[in-house]
């Protein structure tokens, strides 16, 4: 499972580097939790990630916790842990720190460009998300209608996303996806 | 690590001094955001802002809106870094501490039980077929996400920005390239497109 060394420490590199790179928050970061949880380490199936995404946004809770999953699946509680500590701590003490140094005013133009140049970037990294994740989910034609409706309702309505979820579920349960 | 040390109890002014927002303790610094976090499905930024900014006044809407700018410009988690540097601005680094492990700490040691059971029962042919239908929904949900991020890019023609915002899709999506090459090569290229296009609007 683990080429080198002690899986915690992989953990713990693997997420504290990417949580630094993880321009646009959690679901920006999915195409590379992917790469690295399936193609790269061989810690779980494409089908497994699937899984655990759809656990992640079944739990209450800030995205980033799908880490929590990929790190129980690597390595039992200790390894949940280390993930999500990983991939939280480093940017928060960053935050921390960046706050500290602007202020509350903010005065520098540069956070607003930055910000600026960022958005189409964070945008396409999840639509990657979408496109990966839906070319492991949608096998099926109902599956693939089941998705589209989903966005459609979840983009034209404010209703609570968890419905569509457990909408998903029983249909799942039923059999008909 | 915040499931075996709970903030510490701090003396709060509880005479509540209720000026115009008595700045919260630490213990509640920590229930508000755990509260926050174990309502919030598919995402803490709405509860977030509703808890913070409508029920408990600790920051008007524009002090939230500047908050959560700078914890969006910067990397990682955005709900996270927001509860650091609310917590801090609030209550120095102890409130940072008492606001991120009440955001982190109910729903991991929710998510891992679950993980535990997926890990015993994930192949049972029922709980299979549930989270087939649960992903399916999912990524709906993030295509959402994603149009509605879109639209103001697309209301205002941003060209260019859509042009990057397909780059990156097919770099990362189809060819499957690591997060780090093409964040060097696109960050630095939608940069200086941001700098060069101000300029230009503003000369």
């Amino acid at each position: 499972m683990n080429p080198d060394g002690n899986p915690i420490w992989t953990l713990i590199w693997t997420f504290g580097l990417m949580s630094l790179f993880a321009v646009g928050g959690a679901n920006a970061a999915i195409p590379e939790m992917h790469r690295i949880a399936v193609d790269v380490r061989h810690w779980m199936t494409d089908k497994q990630f699937a899984d655990i995404f759809a656990i992640s946004q079944l739990t209450p809770g800030p995205n980033v916790l799908i880490v929590t999953l990929i790190g129980y699946a690597v390595a039992g509680v200790a390894g949940a842990l280390a993930a999500t500590l990983a991939m939280c701590v480093p940017t928060a003490a960053l935050a921390y720190y960046v706050s500290g140094l602007l202020g509350r005013s903010g005065h520098s133009r540069w956070p607003s460009i930055i910000q600026a140049a960022l958005v189409p970037l964070s945008i396409g990294l999840m639509a990657a998300s979408g496109l990966i994740l839906a070319q492991t989910t949608d096998r099926s034609v109902v599956a693939i209608v089941m998705t589209v409706a989903t966005a459609m309702l979840a983009f034209a309505t404010r209703l609570n996303p968890f419905w569509m979820l457990l909408a998903g579920g029983l249909l799942g349960f039923a059999g008909v996806i | 690590m915040p499931l075996d040390s709970p903030p510490a109890a701090v003396p709060e002014p509880d005479l509540s001094t209720s000026v115009i927002r008595s700045p919260p303790g630490l213990l509640e610094l920590f229930l508000a955001f755990a509260k926050m976090s174990l309502a919030g499905f598919g995402g803490v930024l709405y509860w977030a802002r509703r808890g913070i900014v409508d029920q408990h006044h600790w920051m008007t809407a524009d002090e939230f809106n500047e908050t959560y700018a700078l914890c969006h410009f910067l990397p990682g988690p955005n709900i996270v870094n927001l509860s650091m540097v609310f917590g801090s601005r609030i209550r120095g680094i102890a409130g940072g501490v008492a606001a991120f492990a009440g955001l982190l700490a109910p729903p991991t040691a929710i998510i891992t039980i679950l993980a535990a059971l997926y890990a015993r029962y994930g192949e049972i042919d029922a709980l299979r077929r549930i989270l087939a239908g649960v992903s399916c929904a999912a990524v709906g949900l993030l295509i959402a996400t994603v149009l509605r991020m879109m639209t103001p890019l697309i209301k205002r023609r941003d060209v260019i920005g859509l042009v990057l915002l397909v780059a990156v899709l097919v770099a990362i999506g189809l060819a499957r390239l690591p997060l780090q090459t093409v964040l060097l090569v696109a960050i630095p290229i939608s940069l200086a497109v941001t700098v060069y296009m101000r300029r230009r609007i503003s000369a």
